[in-house]
């Protein structure tokens, strides 16, 4: 389940990762071992067998829907590595 | 030792008398623990931020630093949240605080969880008190090194594949993983949200149910919680009519070394002395497929929590000339290789085309995964296998082999893709490390593992103070 050099930099831009060069070589040979080993899950018959997603039988939590206070704006920026105002500020999109 | 106080020996529950009868003050219990910090925190590095100010009259305690504390730094060992410091508490340290305990400080950690050594953390390993060569396990090896040293009395980690369990084990620790949905997630550094769960990591399994009691419960924070049974502190008894499963595939996986089959023989000797009645069982799927559905499972989680870490809203900001190129230089500088590798590996199974194939599949390797231990509980009352085939390994052992490294947990991890409560309890040393003994049921019989943990723990009578320190 070898991955190639491409894939290796298509799934970094998906998740938004610039990494060196170095890293795309080894990540690319890890992730091929990795990636092999959990192919295992191919090769059982799962036909009819529903997913899991969570392991609770919770179907709806309800909760009251009443106001309650939030957090005041300075704790929300507290944090933030640039603020303009209400504001986050980012570099231009 | 500071005014008579031996923080080595001390359980939490003796320290609350020793408060309760006036016999120490709230300062004395607290200085002896900060007086043992600075003897052994630089060896150990098992705290990466101490707290100066006592908050509260009671047990002090300490907390993964994957549990965000109101105006103390957070940084889930990770360098993209080394200056974080969180504007609210997480419930669990809310309800510690509730019950007036102090927090010492922050343990060391795998960063985002993500190991099973404390190698992976920003800020170095963490060291085990057993033996400073060697890793504490992981993730939260700075909590079981804490308690396991003396530096805390008893302190909370998280458990997503093994995280609670597996450091409790080679540290010599009592730790629980609890049924998932029993304590809280709000607030906690999020990995895999299916999968995580704070738990306690104690000195004895009395501890473990007082502080377990303390941080389980509905949170309308957290709508995957559920209302828990009250907690029953566990007297030693014996263990008449309880049916122990020995799922052959736990117990005999490949690579059990002979010193830790021979700790749990004796532990099961025990169990069987004390009136229970021991079977061999079958997991025949859940063991070999596990491995496989929780690598795939937890970091398709991952890959979606840790895309918040994008250098806007909190943590680190690396420049860049426009708001794309600052978000992937954020991350590339921010994380280190596991999580990078998680979030590689979570994308990759997630993504258009693969889907299926991967996460698609493990989701249902889960259910059959649940399906298998459902079964065996219409039989068994618990299940019982080593925490893991091993003893400490060395620090550096397994860090240049991701996959190696995974396979640590592959004892611990089908009970919790099933989300099922597992504790691992000391049993014995092998080669001078101490072997973890892990107990499962099915959900929510915590009560039940705490008390045929404690009635195996009054029989073994292990001594958990680190023979080195002795």
């Amino acid at each position: 389940m070898a991955i190639t050099r491409e894939e290796v930099l298509h799934v970094a831009r998906l998740a938004r990762l610039e990494l060196s060069e170095e890293e795309v070589e080894r990540f690319r040979g890890q992730l091929s071992a990795i990636l092999e080993a959990v192919s295992k899950v191919s090769e059982l018959d799962l036909s009819g067998v529903p997913p899991t997603a969570h392991p609770l039988e919770i179907a709806n939590a309800w909760a009251d829907d009443e106001p309650r206070p939030c957090l005041p704006l300075d704790d929300v920026f507290a944090n933030a590595p640039d603020r303009d105002e209400d504001f986050f500020r980012t570099p231009p999109a | 030792m500071t005014a008579g106080i031996d923080t080595l020996r001390l359980t939490a529950e003796e320290a609350r008398g020793l408060l309760d009868r006036r016999e120490v003050s709230p300062e004395e219990l607290w200085d002896a623990y900060r007086a043992a910090i600075d003897v052994q925190n630089e060896e150990l590095n098992a705290y990466l931020t101490l707290v100066d100010e006592r908050a509260g009259d009671g047990v002090p305690i300490a907390l993964k630093d994957i549990i965000s504390t109101k105006g103390i730094r957070t940084t889930a060992g990770s360098k993209i949240l080394g200056n974080y410091v969180p504007v609210f508490d997480s419930t669990v340290a809310a309800n510690v605080k509730a019950a007036g305990l102090p927090v010492l400080g922050k343990t060391n950690t795998d960063e985002f969880a993500m190991g099973s050594s404390t190698e992976n953390s920003a800020y170095g390993p963490t060291r085990n008190p057993w033996d400073t060569s060697r890793v504490p396990g992981g993730s939260g090896g700075g909590s079981a090194a804490v308690v396991s040293a003396g530096l805390a009395p008893w302190a909370l980690g998280s458990d997503t594949g093994g995280s609670v369990k597996l450091p409790s084990a080679f540290c010599g620790n009592v730790g629980l993983r609890p049924t998932y949905g029993t304590v809280s997630r709000y607030g906690i550094v999020a990995f895999a949200s299916s999968l995580d769960q704070v738990g306690p990591v104690t000195k004895n399994v009395r501890d473990n149910a007082i502080l377990y009691g303390i941080i389980s419960g509905r949170d309308e924070n957290d709508s995957t919680t559920v209302d828990v049974p009250p907690v029953e502190v566990p007297e030693p008894g014996d263990l008449k009519g309880v049916r122990i499963g020995l799922p052959r595939q736990l117990n005999e996986a490949e690579g059990i070394e002979p010193g830790v089959k021979a700790a749990v023989d004796v532990a099961l000797e025990k169990a069987a002395a004390l009136g229970a009645e021991l079977e061999s069982c079958e997991l025949p799927l859940s063991v070999d497929y596990g491995m496989a559905c929780y690598y795939l499972v937890a970091p398709a989680e991952a890959s979606a929590n840790l895309a918040r870490y994008d250098g806007v809203r909190y943590g680190l900001r690396s420049d860049g000339a426009d708001f794309r190129e600052m978000a992937m230089r954020t991350r590339d500088d921010g994380f280190g290789d596991e999580p990078k590798r998680r979030i590689m590996l979570g994308t990759y199974a997630l993504s258009s085309g693969y889907y299926d194939a991967y996460y698609g599949k493990a989701q249902r390797v889960r259910t059959v995964i649940r399906r298998e231990h459902e079964e065996l509980f219409q039989r068994f009352d618990v299940l019982v296998s080593p925490t893991c085939a091993t003893t400490a390994f060395p620090v550096g052992a397994k860090a240049q082999d991701p996959l190696a490294m995974y396979l640590t947990d592959l004892l611990t991890i089908p009970a919790n893709m099933a989300g099922l409560p597992g504790m691992s309890i000391p049993c014995g040393l092998s080669e001078g490390l101490p072997v973890g003994l892990q107990l499962i049921g099915p959900q929510f019989s915590e009560n039940l593992l705490f008390r045929v943990g404690a009635a195996l723990e009054a029989e073994l009578a292990f001594d958990y103070v680190p023979e080195r320190l002795r």
